[in-house]
This record gives C-alpha cells, sequence and structure tokens, in this order.
C-alpha cells in the first residue's frame, strides 16, 4: 500500500504542476486600462525607437532587384567583405532553432531548394544542419559543436531566442569565419550580417491600423496570441496594443499556444459576454478555428487579420470577413544562403539586411490565392520560391527534409 | 439535510464545487445560464469528461494513464491526414482509429500485466513514443483540417431544437458514454476493477483474471481518448497541440471527483463531475478576466483546496467508521444516499460474484 502512496502523491503532484503549466495557454491578461499591467509590459517590449523606425521602413521603397524580394534591402548600411574573399564551395553549418510550426516549416523547404541551386553552382557544397527543437540549451549546444568539430566555412544561425543566444553566437564570431543570422536577433553586432524582414512593430502597427480603420471606438477587439516571451512576437503586440489603446479599441489578449481547441474557447466566451468587432493575431496558425467559433455562435463575421498563410486566406475568401493577412517575410530563409555566397565573393552585404514586409490585403488576395494553388492549409503564400528548381511540387507535397 | 450532508460529503463535493462555480459564471455573466449557452458549455466539456472518465477506470482500478493526452494528439493528427478533403475516407478511418486506439491499450496493459513496469511508467513512454511518432509525422506543425463530414461529429448537431436551438452530437455521445459508463461500473466486470484496485492479491486469490481486468481498463482509456480526439477535431481542427496536457486535466478531474489515487474507490460520475468542474473553473477565469499573472495560482489554489477537502473529510468519515467496524464503501452507486455509514446494509444486497471478492478484500484493507 505504501508503493501506492508514494506514486498516487508523485502523480497528484505532476497532475497540479502540469496542469498549472499547460494552462497557463488560454490564459487572460489585464484588461489594458490596467495601468500597472500596461506599464509593466511597455517597460518590457514596447521600444519607441524601434518602433519608430520600422513605422518608417513601412513606407520607404526597398532597394535591390526587382522581383525578387529576397535580395532587397531597405535603408542598408553596407560591409565590407573582401576579406572573406574565396574560391570554391563552401561548408555552412546551420543552427536551426526549429521547424515545429507551419511558418519555419514552409522556410526550411526553400532553404533547402536554394541551397540545391547554390550546390549545383558551386558555391555551397553543403549545409550541415541542427535543429534545436525550440530548446535554448540544445542550440547552444548545436553552435558549440559546430565551431568545435564542424569544420564550417561559414555559419548560419536562426537564434531561438534572443540574450540566451548571444554568447553562444559572439563565439562563433570568434572563429574569424562569417557568421549570419536572420530571423530573431541576438545582442551583438559581431555577425557580418543580419537578416530579418522589417519587424513585430511593422506587424503590429500594420495589424492594428487595419482594425481601427475598420471598428468605431469603444469596439471589442480579442487578441490571440500564441505565447508570451518571444521578442518577434512581443513586439507585434506591444505596437498592437498601443495603437489600440490610443485609438479606444477595447482589446484583451490571450495565450492560446496555437491550440485550436482554446482559441475556441476563449471566443465563444468572449462571445458570450458580449459583442466581439474584431480579431487580431500574432501569427495566423489557428485563424480557421477562430472564425468557425464565430460561425458556431451564429454571429456575424469580426474583422480580422490573421497571417498569409494559406489556410486563413482560403477561410477569408470563403467567408468574404473583412481581413488582412499580416505578413512575417518567409521569403527570408532563402536570403542566408545568397548572403553567403555573396559574402565569399566579396561582395558587399547589408549590416542589417531589413528586408521588405507589406501584408495581404483584400485587392490582391485573389492572386495570392490563385498562385498558391494545390499548395497545402500550411503553406505560406509570400514563401517567394516561385524561380526554384522544385516548385511548385516540393512545397505542395511539404516534402521537409 | 440529507442532500446538504451528500453535498458535503467528499464524494459529494465536486457537486457543490461545480454548482459554487456554476453559479459564479451566471452572476458574472447571466447569459451563461440560457439554455442554448449551457448546450455549448457541454458539448465544449465533453471531450474532457470522456477523457476523464475512460482515466476513471484505470484509476480506480490502481493504475494510472499517462498517455492518454498523445492519445488525442496522435488520433487528431491521423484524422488530419488521413481523411483529408476526401468524404469517403471518413468511415474507414474512423474505425483505423478505434482499432488504434485498442491496440494503444491493449499494448499498455499488457506491458504493465506482463512485463510488470509500474503503469506510472510504462504510460509515460507511451505518451513518448506517440508523441515523437506525431512528431516524426508532421514535424510538429498542422497539416490541415479533415473533411467536414468527418468534423460534423465535433461540431455539429440536431438543428433547429427548440428552447435548446441545437443539440450538439458531443453532448449525446457523452450521455451515452456516461450511461454506458455507469452501466458498466454495476456489472460483476465493473466491480472487478474496484476489487482489483482495492487490493490485487485478495482479487487475484479470489480468481480474478487480473491481467484482463487490467489490460481492458487500459483499453478503455485510449478508447475514451479515441473519441475525445474525434470530437477534437470536429470542434476545433487539427493540430498538433490538441490534447495537450490532456491526461494531467483527465488525472485531476477524476481526483476531484473523490476518486481515491491507487485504486478501489469512486464513482464514475463523480469523475464526469470533475470534469465539468475543471472547465467551469477556466471559463470563470476567461469571464472574470482574471490576469494571466494571477490565473495560475488561482487556479492551482482552489484545486488544491477541493482536493485537499475532499481528503481530509474522507480521511475524518473513515476513521469514525472504522470503530463501528464498518468497511470502506465501492461508491459506485454514488453519493446521493452515499453518506458513507449506510454503507454495510447495502453491501449486503451485492452481487453474489463482486461479493465473493469482497470478505478478503476488506480485512486486508482494514490494514492498509
Amino acid at each position: 500500500m505504501r508503493r501506492m502512496h508514494v506514486a498516487s502523491a508523485m502523480v497528484g503532484a505532476l497532475a497540479l504542476l502540469t496542469l498549472a503549466g499547460c494552462t497557463t495557454d488560454p490564459s487572460v491578461t489585464a484588461p489594458s486600462d490596467d495601468a500597472a499591467a500596461t506599464e509593466e509590459a511597455e517597460v518590457e517590449w514596447f521600444d519607441q525607437a524601434l518602433f519608430d523606425k520600422q513605422d518608417e521602413e513601412r513606407g520607404v521603397v526597398p532597394e535591390g532587384p526587382d522581383g525578387q524580394p529576397y535580395l532587397q534591402y531597405i535603408n542598408a548600411e553596407m560591409v565590407d567583405t573582401s576579406e572573406f574573399a574565396s574560391e570554391g564551395a563552401k561548408k555552412g553549418c546551420f543552427a536551426n532553432a526549429s521547424i515545429s510550426n507551419p511558418w519555419r516549416q514552409t522556410g526550411w523547404i526553400t532553404m533547402n531548394e536554394q541551397l540545391k541551386v547554390l550546390q549545383e553552382s558551386g558555391a555551397i557544397s553543403e549545409l550541415e544542419t541542427r535543429d534545436a527543437q525550440d530548446s535554448d540549451d540544445t542550440q547552444i549546444a548545436d553552435i558549440d559543436y559546430f565551431i568545435n568539430e564542424g569544420n564550417c566555412d561559414f555559419f548560419v544561425i536562426s537564434p531561438n531566442s534572443t540574450a540566451a543566444m548571444t554568447p553562444a553566437v559572439e563565439r562563433a564570431c570568434d572563429t574569424g569565419k562569417p557568421v549570419i543570422v536572420f530571423d530573431r536577433g541576438v545582442q551583438t553586432d559581431c555577425p557580418v550580417t543580419f537578416i530579418h524582414p522589417i519587424g513585430g512593430f511593422a506587424w503590429g502597427i500594420d495589424s492594428a491600423n487595419f482594425l481601427i480603420d475598420n471598428l468605431e471606438e469603444g469596439d471589442k477587439v480579442v487578441a490571440l496570441r500564441i505565447l508570451p516571451g518571444v521578442d518577434v512576437l512581443e513586439q507585434r503586440w506591444a505596437a498592437a496594443e498601443k495603437l489600440f489603446g490610443e485609438a479606444n479599441i477595447d482589446a484583451v489578449d490571450y495565450f492560446t499556444g496555437a491550440d485550436p481547441v482554446e482559441i475556441k474557447k476563449i471566443i465563444s466566451d468572449e462571445l458570450a459576454k458580449g459583442d466581439v468587432k474584431g480579431i487580431w493575431m500574432d501569427a495566423g496558425d489557428g485563424a480557421v478555428a477562430a472564425i468557425e467559433a464565430f460561425e458556431d455562435a451564429g454571429v456575424d463575421y469580426p474583422v480580422m487579420t490573421g497571417e498569409d498563410e494559406l489556410s486563413f486566406l482560403r477561410k477569408w475568401k470563403d467567408t468574404g470577413l473583412t481581413g488582412l493577412g499580416t505578413v512575417y517575410s518567409n521569403f527570408q530563409w532563402r536570403t542566408p544562403l545568397l548572403a553567403a555566397q555573396k559574402i565569399f565573393a566579396g561582395e558587399e552585404v547589408p549590416k542589417e539586411w531589413v528586408l521588405p514586409q507589406s501584408p495581404v490585403t483584400s485587392d490582391d488576395l485573389d492572386q495570392y490565392l490563385a498562385a498558391n494553388e494545390g499548395m497545402p492549409d500550411g503553406h505560406y503564400a509570400k514563401f517567394g520560391g516561385e524561380d526554384l528548381p522544385g516548385y511548385p511540387t516540393v512545397w505542395q507535397e511539404r516534402q521537409i527534409p | 439535510m440529507k442532500i446538504v450532508s451528500a453535498l458535503v460529503s467528499p464524494r459529494g463535493a465536486v457537486f457543490l464545487l461545480l454548482a459554487v462555480l456554476l453559479i459564479a459564471i451566471t452572476v458574472l455573466n447571466p447569459s451563461f445560464a440560457e439554455p442554448g449557452q449551457l448546450m455549448r458549455f457541454i458539448q465544449r466539456v465533453a471531450p474532457v469528461a470522456i477523457v476523464a472518465i475512460g482515466q476513471y477506470f484505470v484509476i480506480v482500478g490502481g493504475e494510472f494513464d499517462l498517455s492518454m493526452g498523445s492519445v488525442v494528439t496522435a488520433q487528431v493528427v491521423i484524422a488530419g491526414n488521413l481523411v483529408g478533403q476526401d468524404e469517403s475516407r471518413t468511415i474507414p478511418v474512423l474505425f483505423l482509429m478505434l482499432a488504434f486506439g485498442v491496440l494503444v491499450g491493449l499494448v499498455n496493459g499488457l506491458i504493465v500485466s506482463f512485463l510488470r513496469v509500474p503503469s506510472f511508467i510504462a504510460t509515460l513512454g507511451m505518451m513518448l513514443a506517440l508523441l515523437g511518432g506525431v512528431l516524426y509525422w508532421t514535424g510538429g506543425a498542422a497539416t490541415g483540417n479533415p473533411d467536414d463530414s468527418f468534423r460534423q461529429i465535433g461540431r455539429g448537431g440536431i438543428q433547429d431544437v427548440p428552447v435548446l436551438d441545437l443539440i450538439p452530437w458531443s453532448v449525446l455521445i457523452l450521455i451515452v458514454v456516461l450511461a454506458a459508463a455507469i452501466w458498466f461500473s454495476k456489472r460483476p466486470f465493473g466491480r472487478t476493477i474496484i476489487a482489483l484496485g482495492d487490493n490485487p492479491t485478495a482479487a487475484g486469490f479470489a480468481g480474478v483474471r487480473t491481467w484482463w481486468v487490467k489490460t481492458s481498463t487500459f483499453i478503455l482509456s485510449s478508447l475514451s481518448a479515441t473519441l475525445a480526439g474525434i470530437l477534437l477535431v470536429g470542434y476545433a481542427g487539427v493540430h498538433p497541440s490538441v490534447g495537450r496536457g490532456y491526461e494531467f486535466t483527465a488525472i485531476t478531474a477524476v481526483v476531484l471527483g473523490g476518486v481515491v489515487l491507487g485504486g478501489g474507490r469512486g464513482w464514475v460520475v463523480a469523475a464526469a463531475a470533475g470534469a465539468f468542474a475543471l472547465e467551469a473553473l477556466f471559463t470563470l477565469l476567461n469571464f472574470a478576466g482574471v490576469p494571466s499573472t494571477l490565473r495560475d495560482a488561482i487556479q492551482g489554489v482552489i484545486i488544491i483546496a477541493a482536493v485537499a477537502y475532499s481528503a481530509v473529510s474522507f480521511r475524518a468519515r473513515r476513521r469514525g467508521r472504522t470503530d463501528v467496524a464498518g468497511p470502506p464503501v465501492d461508491a459506485d452507486d454514488g453519493p446521493v444516499d452515499g453518506a458513507p455509514e449506510t454503507s454495510p446494509a447495502r453491501e449486503k444486497e451485492s452481487p453474489p460474484q463482486s461479493g465473493a471478492t469482497r470478505p478478503a478484500i476488506h480485512s486486508l484493507e482494514a490494514e492498509g
């Protein structure tokens, strides 16, 4: 009997721990008029200078080759890379944060198709990749492995988190080989280039302005957020929250973990409380569940901002709701390998390579749907790989390497 | 008075908690009490309640099933990938999923029974194996929803019903499952499960085929997880995060329902009520607009308090009763008249078969 009691206690404790842990997902955050909470959040994530910078970049016409957004850049300060110029195919080492969401999967497929092109042209011999599966510790170990045993000619790092990855990126820089960081940033300027779309604040500005333009003052907006603590996501909300506050839009935010069950419960409860006029999302995953909650409740569709993920674009088209597909440019996954090619050719590259980022609007929705016909729901409209050899089969069949 | 004492009794506590939560929700948001809204609420709880019912049988039989959440996840992903947009596949895939559910339960049960691996570890391993398989298959991202005909099971219902508006299929399925579970608990086999959880040695001496009883509880639980998966695909759609944490939600619901971890005591209806209470708690926090920072703490405190209350009052009653030399009751008949004091009388009415196993069990139980 004692064995049982110990086991029971263990399970009980574990159950509570996990329950507490797992149920952070449907969390409610204080209403925006809760001054203390808002202030705290602003201290942590809102950055006026960055907000203004990204707001300005939204209006800039990017430089670079036409029709190749993955090679375009905004307000670039170019750096000389002649010290790295050398002949021959190079070996790349890629420390990837994860491929655990459809956005990263789509990008990863595109990156591999780009790799094939560069292997054929003799610029890159191979790309050794380690997937950290969303773990900081694993990624630090991956980077150190590459430094010590990878025999790498260049490093590509897509950091799992900003602060934790900084020392490891610095160690990679210390090897004297070119380091290319993309997507999430790090707190050092030692990499040769840091590639990213305009950013989270621009996302927040695009989406919040769309909702504000299409709603009345005092209308209720439910903000569905994936998870706390990731800078690119937090910045999206920080910008939107600020703009909603200024425009007197009543916005409440929830963490959903992208779980459609949670999303549906949250929306159902909000609809039971009162009218919901708008839905704001910090990522498109789960958008369909949110829309279905309105259908099931038998109320009018909200004004909604999702992402350029096809599941949302298709549902948007089917329902005819007033929508905007905010974009965090997926084609950025091509750029790091092309940057490596430029660096070894001694061509200059932007120190901070800001790629264009513009949302899918109702005007170009049909065009993007037509261009991506046959693609799976988890595919991203602005994946930018139409000219690569595997197009469209590789993306249609979602052949994850 | 009888009802009051039943409600404050350990097995009634969960109903009291549920009533308090529902009243609190209604006060915050009166429209919740409208029949249509209530139906929606039951529809939402149905998957959790069904999982809790499945977990009840495992727990009351003296084991744990930690693989339920990952069975839900795996089934959701199977539905999404195999049904696709092809309506004709709905029925074959449903059968495949049920078969897969039986297989998982069978493997769990056999490992626990014959390899003597504690169920805590065996099902934990199964959980990881299934989650790993899903990760390998999907890369961790959603694949797209299956055909609408498949999703109707969890999303649709009987339309245009007067007053209720919509009777979701999930609600009907939950009623059927609950009724079946109650019936099953009262059958000799159901009572044998409790006997086994109470004292496996005694049950073995009494001629119970331990391995089969144990294995069947695991099959029941993974079948219930399968059913929950089918409902969740319809309710919300396909995503690898669906089902996450369900095993612990289920265990907590069962414990809230006054079922004793380690087995031998519990009532399946109370376990289902535990699931309702948990979901009501989440809903209440949604309606109350509790800040995210406080939310987990409040949730945790309420759950601990509820479980502690039931444990303390249970122990108090048990101590009181041993003076009268009455054995603990197997409360599969419910709490309404279930003030345990009445148990010795009812004991005599028990069907002969389960009665046969009881004397030995109870004499040992008194020591432990």
